[in-house]
């Protein structure tokens, strides 16, 4: 056998010699990977010129040691004597694999780099936005497409979607309103106890809620929820093909994918929008009555008179935008998804990212139109 | 005849062998996912310097056997030692002792997908020899990249703009930089050009030569078997139903090994190795 158990030899070592014929380097011990010691770093720094290398008191040697010995022979341009079978198979085995490889990518200068990284970055930008409207476009379509034939809608695969999306948000969600609804009670009371006008927390909690915090912590937990999951798994099926498989099926990836997705998101998150709003208002009333003395039905009746109805379509109409946004943003990095699972990653945090920042920008425009139209 | 087909007395017909000599011993294995059944009752040995080639229908658990003997499958039963030390309930720091001494190809590649290739390579010799210098470990990877048949400008290359071949090949640099005794092939010809596939079992074979490995190769390739194995080990019915080279397997009147192996394409692998042989 050519190799024997490896562990036990004796830590590598070379000594210097002058022979008949010049200068001798010897090898002895165990010339492999685990018990090279300081021997590379030693034989960079020999400066003598070397005429022989033995090999005659080798315990063992690996192709590391292979490799060190042929490397040492080639530097010096000395001849390898006392090899036995084995050394010298793998000392050609290593000579025959000695050529130039380019180890790492080409590296540029720092200066050059960073430009290239601001002109790419905003090529990117470019065409992320003209890409999303190209996809709001293809999703278009592909509603289009389903409206006139409407056995093509996958009626499965979009409740199932509503089930994902809106049935099992419904805890957190729910959660997460009660304690913003809490929050904005007391802090509201604090405020509002210096005019000596507590009263007015059930304007503040009614309104705020359902004009604007509802919808809008529904949205950012939707995106957080179900947006980073559409981008996840659209990229993941797209790393393995399975949607090149669906395209040449003749099954559409935007029927059969993104329209039950952003159908879902559409359709829950007027629904979620509503629930958290409510949700909040009984976490609001709760602190009301608890901490401010102001019986439910007393509330109630006061939420009632104070908050328009207005308010309510405010919230609700904005809400499937924002559903619409989640979605296609999250489809849409999913899909742009190639290479390798990093990729995955990185296009779910910016599904996540561009989704949520489209949402505010959008809840800004929402706010003058809805001012302008006098629902205010 | 007895010797290399063991049905269910299979423990007591499989003559025990000494120390040293048996790289890998596999004795009474069973693995279940819930109530699957792979393996059970399952017995093997490889010797030491030999490539064996494992095979068996799909779904038979052939990498799931692999897997269990490098100890990414907890076995429900059974006893499986590599180097002589039982792999079964091994301390982290008692497995990476053993982990240095072999080198895996996973079925895909399974490359480090945010690496280069030669990055690849050396993730293993970092994790174990980091006091090595960076302008040697270099070398070592690209002796390493070019010893495994890929060209010297695929240092550089991501696993992503590799072809399926080449992935193979990176994937056997990377199982090769730390100079396993054991190699661990998972079906490395699948998927891969007939020429290609043929390069890479003579890659397999020469390098076995030359660096005294043991290869515990899987595969479905009736060319692979022929050309390079010393012996081949049947999988069905939850077990290794025989080891043999192929022609005691062939001397077998097992249904399946006889369906395998002179089924219209084992005859037609048998024909090209006759072949050869004759031209010498």
């Amino acid at each position: 056998m050519p190799q024997e158990f490896k562990c036990m030899s004796a830590q590598a070592d070379f000594i210097e010699e002058q022979g008949e014929s010049g200068r001798i380097l010897r090898f002895t011990g165990s010339l492999s990977i685990a018990s090279l010691g300081n021997v590379p770093a030693r034989l960079e720094a020999l400066n003598t010129p070397i005429d022989e290398i033995r090999l005659d008191q080798l315990d063992h040697i690996d192709t590391i040691g292979a490799w060190l010995v042929h490397k040492t022979a080639h530097d010096h341009d000395a001849e390898i004597t006392g090899a036995d079978e084995d050394a010298t198979r793998l000392i050609e085995q290593v000579a025959k694999s000695h050529q130039v490889v380019r180890m790492r990518p080409d590296r540029t200068n720092a200066f050059a780099r960073v430009l290239g990284e601001i002109g790419s970055a905003t090529a990117v930008a470019g065409q992320t936005m003209l890409g999303l409207l190209g996809f709001f476009g293809a999703t278009c379509v592909a509603a289009f497409n389903v409206i006139r034939h409407p056995s093509r809608l996958r009626i499965n695969a979009v409740i199932q979607r509503f089930e994902v999306v809106g049935v099992s948000a419904l805890g957190i969600i729910g959660l997460m309103s009660f304690l913003i609804g809490i929050v904005i009670a007391q802090q509201g009371a604090v405020q509002l106890r210096q005019f000596g006008a507590e009263v007015y927390t059930i304007n503040l909690i009614g309104r705020l809620t359902l004009r604007e915090l509802g919808v809008l912590m529904t949205a950012i937990m939707v995106a957080g929820r179900s947006g980073s999951a559409f981008a996840a798994q659209l990229g993941t099926m797209k790393l393995t093909e399975e949607i090149d498989a669906m395209r040449t099926i003749g099954v559409s990836p935007m029927e059969a994918l993104v329209l039950p997705r952003v159908l879902a998101a559409v359709f829950m998150m007027p629904l979620l929008g509503f629930y958290a709003s409510i949700v909040a208002i009984i976490g609001g009333g709760m602190l009301c009555w608890v901490s401010l003395g102001i019986p439910p039905i007393t509330f109630i009746q006061r939420i009632q008179e104070v908050v328009p109805i207005t308010d309510l379509y405010v919230g609700l109409v904005k809400a499937p935008v924002f559903g619409a946004i989640i979605a296609m943003s999250g489809c849409f990095q999913g899909m742009q998804v190639k290479g390798n699972a990093e990729e995955v990653g990185l296009r779910t945090t910016a599904a996540v990212v561009q989704a949520i920042f489209m949402v505010i920008v959008l809840d800004a425009f929402f706010a003058v139109f809805f001012t302008w139209i006098d629902w205010i | 005849m007895s010797e290399i087909f063991h049905g269910d007395d299979a423990g007591e017909t499989l003559p025990e062998l000494a120390d040293g000599e048996t790289i890998i011993c596999v004795r009474g294995l069973k693995n279940a996912f819930g109530d699957q059944v792979v393996h059970e009752g399952l017995d093997l040995d490889v010797k030491k310097g030999e490539i064996l080639g494992v095979v068996g229908g799909s779904g038979t658990g052939k990498s799931v056997l692999m897997r269990a003997i490098i100890g990414l499958q907890k076995p429900v039963e059974g006893e499986i030692t590599v180097f002589g030390e039982s792999m079964i309930d091994r301390s982290e720091d008692e497995a990476t002792a053993i982990r240095k001494r072999w080198g895996i190809l996973f079925q895909g590649g399974a490359l480090f997908s945010t690496l280069t290739v030669a990055e690849n390579v050396q993730v293993p010799l970092r994790e174990f020899y980091g006091s090595l210098s960076p302008q040697l470990l270099d070398e070592i990877a690209a002796y390493k990249v070019v010893m495994s048949g890929l060209p010297a400008d695929a240092g550089p290359k991501y696993p992503a703009e590799l072809s399926g071949g080449m992935k193979k090949r990176a994937g056997l640099a990377r199982a090769l930089a730390l100079d396993p005794e054991l190699l661990f092939l998972d079906e490395p010809t699948a998927g891969l050009d007939p020429i290609g596939a043929a390069a890479f079992d003579e890659l397999t074979s020469e390098l076995q030569k030359t660096l005294g490995l043991t290869v515990f190769l899987i595969t479905h390739d009736l060319d692979t078997l022929y050309a390079i194995c010393d012996r081949v080990a049947v999988l069905a019915d939850r077990k290794v139903i025989a080891v043999g080279t192929i022609d005691e397997l062939l001397a077998t009147d097992h249904e399946w090994i006889q369906e395998y192996f002179n089924g219209p394409r084992g005859r037609a692998a048998i024909a090209t190795v006759k072949k050869n042989r004759a031209e010498g």
